[in-house]
């Protein structure tokens, strides 16, 4: 492997890791500790859970197509979640709230340290996967 | 490191993290729930409450249900059964917890037939009927009538009870010790004021068993 490549898989590697801790928390949540995802939640997790099995699969043998397909989801990913915090956080108005039924995506189910919140953890993970594959691509166009 | 030692020992060390903090989340959420059971005996056992079997019976077994539930119409005869394998030793208490929409207003009705102590018969025929009235996952009380007209009641009378403040407040009081209890889901099950480990008729079976074993 070049030096390029290396640093490349080390890349997608982490974006794998930030995916997979990201579906693993999510299912956590919902299978073990019994949250009901809200709507919005299942929107992100649409296209969160691809990714543990599309990052996985590029990195052996690695690919840099990988990014090409990976890129989109974890961008949608991170409007969505974008969108849900500034929801929690009540910038967006209730009236555009898409959930009729069952649990309600500006409710808040869970605040760590006051602060961190369920929507704020999945668009810090999406951030973070942006930035890693955002970085992967750049390397490759240099 | 070799990137595939890499990739499959991070693989590992993740799928067992989350294994063992789903182990460590149950097991602290059955103790709270033991704890719970125990402070709280007074919003378990209400004497007014339908039950079967002798009052003296060693093992009580209190029951939250819905009669809208699929898994409590599955149980009921389970449970019954076990009771039958081991006579004059267990009774059941059954507690209202309707949690399917709609399914308070037949509450009511079947709260009005154990008035006229017909709660067995009414709630037997329900259980049977299931399917015809509850659709979707909500319960048609108006789709009862036909269900119940069969059976020794009282039309009248289980019509006006049903629509009676005490029948309203004791299902209110029911609803209540269900959310004292922490009872979320039904059917759910509490063995001599234990609630089960987790969720299963082997578990119920074990607590039982435990139980008829301490009384003797």
């Amino acid at each position: 492997m070049t030096e390029v490549t290396d640093r490349r898989w080390a890349l997608v590697f982490g974006a794998w890791l930030v995916a997979t801790l990201a579906s693993l928390g999510a299912l956590f949540m919902s299978e073990v500790m019994g949250f009901a995802p809200c709507v919005l939640c299942w929107w992100q997790r649409i296209f969160m859970f691809p990714l543990v099995l599309l990052l996985a699969l590029g990195l052996f043998p690695f690919d840099a197509k990988v990014l090409r397909y990976a890129m989109p989801l974890a961008l949608i990913g991170l409007l969505v979640a974008g969108f849900h915090v500034l929801l929690t956080m009540g910038i967006i108005p209730e009236a555009l709230e898409p959930c009729r039924q069952g649990i309600p995506c500006k409710t808040i189910q869970v605040e760590w340290f006051g602060f961190l919140t369920i929507p704020l953890l999945s668009f810090l993970a999406f951030l973070t996967l942006n930035g890693l594959l955002l970085a992967a691509y750049r390397s490759a166009s240099k | 490191m070799n990137p595939k030692t890499l990739f499959a020992s991070v693989g590992a060390l993740l799928v067992l993290a989350f294994a063992g903090g789903a182990y460590f989340y149950k097991q602290q959420q059955a103790d709270a729930a033991a704890q719970l059971a125990r402070q709280n005996m007074a919003a378990l056992v209400r004497p007014d409450a339908p039950g079967f079997g002798k009052p003296d019976a060693p093992v009580h077994i209190v029951e939250f249900f819905d009669p809208a539930c699929g898994t409590c119409r599955e149980f009921y005869p389970l449970v019954k059964a076990l009771m039958a394998a081991n006579p004059d030793k267990i009774r059941l208490t059954m507690r209202y917890a309707p949690f399917h929409p709609g399914s308070e207003s037949v509450v009511k009705v079947l709260e009005a037939a154990h008035r006229q102590g017909q709660f067995e018969p009414a709630l037997q025929a329900l259980f049977a009927a299931q399917d015809a009235w509850v659709i979707n996952h909500t319960s048609h009380v108006e789709m009862t009538g036909p269900v119940l007209e069969s059976l020794q009641l009282d039309m009248t009378r289980l019509q006006n009870d049903a629509n009676a403040p005490e029948v309203a407040a004791t299902i209110a009081r029911d609803l209540l010790d269900a959310k004292t209890m922490n009872v979320t889901m039904t059917p759910e099950y509490f063995v001599n004021g234990k609630p089960l480990p987790s969720f299963g008729f082997e578990q119920l079976k074990a607590l039982v068993g435990e139980a008829l074993a301490n009384a003797r």
